[in-house]
């Protein structure tokens, strides 16, 4: 086969073409790799492991000719760069790792690997996955692969897993890992035409992610299919006695759930969503995203989530106070940067100083002072207070229905420098998803339609906890009403 | 809340990151404004509404204490900038 036929294949059709030995998983390997080479003008990867790749499929091969294939033997992933893997440069899109070879493997991306699956490179990210539009990397932005076609100004892929998300729809990785603390997977998902999901808080383990808000950091797949991420879920998913806070349930075979029918489901879409300022055109998707579960059988419900609008604040206050005490930790003593000071104070000051890009610096200082004396209880027990409201919504909401639609975003892919440089106005893009994170319950975005400009819309369905399978079943249908079948303007081997 | 200068250059030396004086005024004033932002919170009552740290289990797992790794220093100093001797080095901080 060749490489651009190679490269349109889904993750679910890959597997089946290397069970059937249509192809080997080296083949797929090189040409995923040629497509890594060729996508670099995105600079969605910030490590390639093109050989790491190739060894991995001569592997993969072995067993596949052996008969003795893994659930995702022969898969090239890419890997978000905040995932430690060992031996393999780990950044996490910041200067103060500078030169940082992890030890250890993380949990999740050793489950990948111990599913056959092949790894391709380490992706770009917002510093220490704060951002939302993949601009504040040490090592530069990522483009969209998409652009608008009247102005053709490069745009962002959204973020911080802006890399993942823009090296599988540019057809430079079947499927990618994320992590979402805000909307880190969906938004970028619904930026760049992919599907995304935030699991369940406790379904992935965090270990060895390098952490930026324990309490709401959540690893989760990407990839072009809900096949294709529920596949990849089931990988990345399971208990981890490492993970303190990783959920000892099982793991149910989320692609073989799949495909049932949502009869009768109710879809729950709340009212608090429709937000001042939101394009016309992205409540329209919403109403025809409505029409479409209608039509499959489900019931929509009105439903309200009262708290909705202190979401966001709430949400600001706990992850910056938790990322000023995680990153509390580089001090150039361990690990990373080091800059040289006449005393131990000065050599902290001066390493943090030169290590951490603007907005970290922004974050942490903010997260010092709400944690500090005084002001604990003011903003983050008052914070925290609000997140109990937060997640008591869903739980009543969840009483009512089987699952909640709304947008993803309130916008589609921006060029950079076109918000103005207020870091309000750029948090404002996570205010569909951070309910989500604040209540553990898992999320998905699909990708539903295009925006007048011609650049992809998402829409997202939130679950109980541990329904994962709801989530991504109801995700398949509105998958299948909305055919999806655009391409971005820039795909590896040219598209076909 | 409005945080002055000599504020922010406190937090920065409770989050240990140098800051020069040029830099100070300019991030008071971003600083505020988020600060601004957040304490919407305040219009909502929350008495007697419990914190909540996390969507996990309220109750951690136990574990045996037991050791479960180890032996492995000079992995973990591999990552180090400066160690000398099996140690991570860093400037003198006792006369």
């Amino acid at each position: 086969m060749s490489d651009p036929a190679l490269l349109a294949l889904d993750l679910a059709e890959a597997r089946d073409g290397l069970t059937r030995r249509l192809f080997s998983a080296r083949e797929l390997a090189a040409a995923y790799n040629d497509a890594v080479a060729e996508a670099e003008p995105l600079n969605a990867y910030i490590t390639p492991t093109p050989e790491r790749a190739l060894a991995m499929a001569d592997a993969s091969d072995g067993r596949l000719a052996r008969g003795e294939a893994l659930p995702l033997d022969g898969i090239p992933v890419a890997v978000k760069d905040l995932y430690c893997t060992k031996g393999v440069l780990t950044t996490a899109g910041s200067h103060i790792l500078h030169g940082f070879c992890p030890p250890y493997e993380s949990t999740v991306t050793e489950k990948l690997w111990q599913s056959g699956a092949v790894m391709l490179g380490k992706t770009n990210l917002d510093e220490f996955a704060m951002g939302s539009s993949n601009t504040t990397s040490w090592y530069g932005p990522v483009e969209n692969p998409w652009r608008r076609p009247a102005d053709n100004r490069p745009l962002v892929p959204g973020g911080s897993s802006g890399g993942s998300a823009a090296a599988v729809a540019a057809r430079a990785a079947l499927a990618a890992t994320g992590t979402d603390t805000g909307g880190s997977i969906r938004q970028p998902a619904s930026f760049c035409g992919i599907v995304g999901l935030k699991p369940t808080y406790g379904r992935c383990s965090r270990w060895g992610v390098v952490a930026y808000a324990s309490s709401l950091d959540h690893p989760g797949p990407m990839g072009r299919t809900v096949r294709d991420v529920a596949i990849t879920l089931g990988a990345m998913a399971g208990h981890d006695p490492r993970d303190s806070t990783s959920a000892p349930v099982p793991v149910p075979n989320f692609e073989a759930m799949l495909g049932d029918n949502i009869e009768g489901l109710r879809i729950g879409i709340p009212r608090e969503y429709c937000v001042a300022g939101m394009p016309s055109e992205i409540e329209a998707l919403w109403q025809q995203g409505v029409e479409w579960l209608r039509s499959a059988g489900a019931e929509p419900v009105e439903i309200s989530l009262p708290m909705t609008k202190y979401a966001l604040p709430a949400y600001y206050i706990i992850a910056l106070a938790e990322a000023s005490s995680n990153l509390a930790r580089y001090d150039g003593v361990r690990f990373g940067l080091r800059v040289e000071g006449d005393s131990l104070a000065e050599m902290y000051e001066l390493t943090r100083a030169a290590g951490f890009g603007a907005e970290v610096r922004r974050r942490v200082l903010i997260g010092t002072y709400v944690l500090s004396a005084g002001y604990y209880d003011a903003y983050y027990l008052k914070a925290q207070r609000v997140r109990t409201l937060i997640a008591r919504d869903f739980a009543s909401a969840f009483e009512r229905v089987d699952c909640i639609l709304t947008p993803t975003a309130p916008s589609a892919a921006f060029a950079i420098g076109e918000k103005s440089g207020d870091p309000i106005e750029m948090y404002l893009n996570d205010v569909f998803t951070v309910p989500a994170n604040l209540a553990g319950v898992p999320a998905a975005s699909v990708p539903a339609g295009l925006s007048g400009d011609g650049l992809p819309l998402g829409l997202q369905i939130i679950g109980r906890a541990f329904d994962e399978a709801t989530v991504l079943r109801v995700a398949e249908i509105l998958e299948r009403a909305a055919s999806f079948r655009h391409l971005p303007g820039f795909v590896a081997g040219g598209g076909s | 809340m409005a945080l002055d200068k000599a504020t922010v250059a406190h937090i920065a030396s409770l989050a240990r990151i140098k800051l020069s004086d040029a830099e100070l005024e300019p991030l008071a004033i971003e600083l505020s404004h988020i600060l601004d932002w957040v304490e919407q919170l305040n219009e909502f009552d929350t008495t007697g509404v419990p914190p909540m740290a996390s969507a996990a289990a309220a109750s951690l797992p136990m574990r045996d204490d037991a050791m479960t790794d180890g032996g492995c220093r000079d992995t973990i100093i591999g990552n180090a900038p400066r160690a000398a001797r099996g140690f991570f080095t860093v400037p003198k901080v006792v006369e």
